[in-house]
């Protein structure tokens, strides 16, 4: 099922690193050898993603593996250290200042925490309306009729917009943050564990609302999430990253019934289930490396039980092991035993 | 699929405001309260000076010489009291106190507002821009306060010259700086939230970022920087005037009062400079108690 269009938004050989660069004092520090350099966090290690219109990918991994940075990248709040985002099968940075802003705009995030992502002093109107205003989407006139519109559309009562963010719960704020983003008009949503914050029953009213509003207004998302329970519900797609680097890619089904990277089925392993009667694998075990030094080679080596000699020397590159099934993964080179 | 219809939260309780909050908050100290009651006792003293007082002390012809150095209580032969005594002049001390605290009143509430407005709008542009804009800025601050506000106050009015707007503006350069650091340090703070970013990736203009979004959540320490910098920039100016180099001989300030009656304290004539001094005391006191709560009651920790 390969599709001639150019994906909505493909992310290429991504690489985001963070430190700081030394000043001046640093720098002299450094050379009399008074100072250690700065240690600098590979938070994404060369990651290629491809998202196609209408489609649902979830970005799934441990905390501290660079889900949410490779979110941040692919939504243009933070550019990346390497490699390339291409819009509509143009890259980002290639692209005209009028054609960049209707790109920036088309891409919104929808937050983790709901509250630090609306200014408390500013009123729910003023905070769904001032994008759209400042850009000219609001017909003249038409403001509170817009503001309702999109704040209905999210699942808020409208006669509530003259409060403030903080006279909110969890959920009606999470509602905002949608209502604003969807009010510029979006294409594309990067939900950077948009519901991890909310409570469960609340987590089912938000994710629903994501699954209504894909359907009335055409969007895509990309859906970055630590949950397997939430990915699975929402997405078409699936990508597993681990400690900065994707591991494991493909349809939602094929992840959890065919599950090809040692580290997808510990990840699997650990998701309470009802129809698993027994344990096929062991969790995980350890912590998640540093990502100031990962390890070499695979980064997962050091956690792997099937990890060989190889694992160990040289990074394992993604490889189709089924029909839209991509895993990085040394055993798929092995003769079957 | 069919999608159940989305059910609407109910209502959350209403909370009262935060003006209001904070409002009952500031009322539960009686320190501040009275602080604040003196202190509109003394702004209106000093706004409407020249109808409540007996004598304007800087008309000549309202003086007599031969009433000079009276001590308090004393009676003219015009028939008018001096309460507070009369100066070397003739001048009657608590005319001279009231039209002395509006002069001070205008230099203090005037350089800490000129002063905030630059120092904020400092920070928050070296907080936002970052970088070398905001090392160059910082260092700057770094530099002024580094300099005893009191010597740097001196050294612009050396420049400049007396008279009150001088020391309104050496203040205001003296005093900058500390709004500057405070805010960008705030600024810091608050840029790195979430909401900033949300306004990033809607490509709302850079000064919108700035003014709407950021400058709004940073005002706190502002405010409270602001009041108790009125009262340091009276402080301030009174020292000014006191060594001879504040407002001029026409234009009355406490600290000048002070300074008149100066060389004759060890005399026994107190009043001259005493009176004077009271009234400066009195001021500063009130409005650091008002200060010091609106401090307490800002501080984010407790909203």
């Amino acid at each position: 099922m390969r599709d001639l269009t150019p994906p909505l938004i493909e992310a290429r050989g991504i690489s985001r690193r963070f430190g700081s660069k030394p000043d001046l004092a640093a720098k002299i520090a450094l050379r009399l050898g008074l100072a250690k350099p700065q240690p600098i966090v590979h938070a994404i290690d060369n990651v290629s993603l491809s998202i196609r219109r209408g489609e649902v990918v979830g970005l799934v991994g441990e905390s501290g593996c660079g889900k949410s940075t490779l979110g941040r990248v692919i939504a243009g709040i933070i550019p990346p250290s390497e490699g390339q985002v291409i819009w509509q099968g143009r890259d980002r940075e290639s692209l005209n200042p009028k054609e960049r802003h209707a790109a920036a705009l088309a891409t919104q995030m929808i937050f983790q925490n709901p509250m630090a992502a609306l200014n408390p002093r500013m009123s729910i109107e003023d905070i769904v309306s001032e994008a759209p205003r400042t850009h000219g989407l609001v017909p003249k006139g038409g403001r509170q009729d817009y503001v309702d519109r999109y704040l209905r559309l999210a699942g808020f009562d409208p006669t509530m917009k003259g409060r403030y963010p903080h006279q909110f719960s969890g959920g009606q704020r999470q509602r905002v943050n949608i209502a604003r983003a969807l009010a510029v008009q979006p294409d594309f949503l990067v939900c950077d564990e948009s519901v991890a914050a909310l409570d469960v029953s609340i987590q089912a009213q938000v994710i629903n609302l994501f699954m209504e509003l894909r359907e009335r207004l055409d969007l895509t998302y990309l859906f970055v999430s630590h949950d397997l329970g939430v990915v699975e519900h929402i997405s078409d797609r699936v990508a597993i990253m681990y400690l900065g680097r994707i591991v494991e890619e493909a349809p939602v089904e094929e992840v959890f019934l065919r599950s090809n990277h040692p580290y997808t089925q510990a990840l699997l392993a650990e998701v309470p289930r009802i129809e698993l009667t027994k344990r096929r694998f062991k969790a995980v075990e350890g912590e998640l490396p540093s990502p100031l030094n990962p390890p070499n080679g695979c980064h997962f080596h050091p956690r792997c039980p099937f990890a060989m000699d190889r694992c160990r020397i040289e990074v394992p590159l993604k490889r189709e092991v089924a029909p839209g099934h991509l895993s990085a993964c040394h055993l798929n080179d092995q003769p079957t035993v | 699929m069919t999608i159940a219809p989305l059910p609407v939260m109910p209502e959350a309780p209403p909370e009262p405001g935060r003006l209001r909050r904070q409002l009952q908050e500031f009322s539960r100290s009686p320190g501040a309260v009275t602080g604040l009651a003196v202190l509109i006792i003394i702004i209106v003293l000093a706004v409407f000076a020249s109808v409540i007082s007996p004598q304007d002390p800087y008309d000549l012809t309202q003086l007599d010489i031969l009433d000079g150095r009276l001590p308090p209580g004393s009676e003219s032969f015009s028939g008018l009291v001096y309460h507070l005594g009369t100066d070397s002049q003739g001048r009657d001390i608590l005319s001279g106190i009231l039209y002395g605290l509006r002069t001070s009143l205008t230099v203090g509430i005037l350089s800490a507002f000129a002063a905030a407005i630059i120092g904020t709008t400092v920070g928050l542009i070296a907080a936002y821009i970052g970088g070398r804009t905001e090392n160059a800025l910082m260092r700057l601050v770094d530099l002024q306060l580094s300099f005893p506000t009191i010597l740097m106050a001196l050294m612009m009015l050396a420049i400049l010259g007396k008279g009150v707007l001088n020391v309104v503006i050496a203040l205001i350069i003296a005093e900058w700086a500390t709004y500057a650091r405070t805010v960008r340090a705030t600024a810091l703070v608050e840029r790195e939230k979430e909401y900033i970013e949300a306004a990033r990736s809607f490509r709302l203009p850079g000064w919108r970022i700035l003014f709407r979004h950021l400058l709004p959540n940073c005002l706190a320490p502002v405010i409270v920087i602001a009041t108790m910098q009125v009262a340091r920039a009276i402080g301030l100016e009174a020292t000014l005037s006191f060594l001879g180099l504040g407002a001029s001989v026409t234009e009355p300030s406490l600290g000048m009062l002070i300074s008149n009656g100066y060389q004759y304290l060890l005399t026994g004539l107190y009043w001259i400079s005493f009176f004077p001094g009271i009234a400066l005391l009195v001021t500063i006191v009130s409005i650091n108690l008002v200060g010091d709560r609106l401090r307490d009651v800002l501080n984010p920790r407790n909203t």
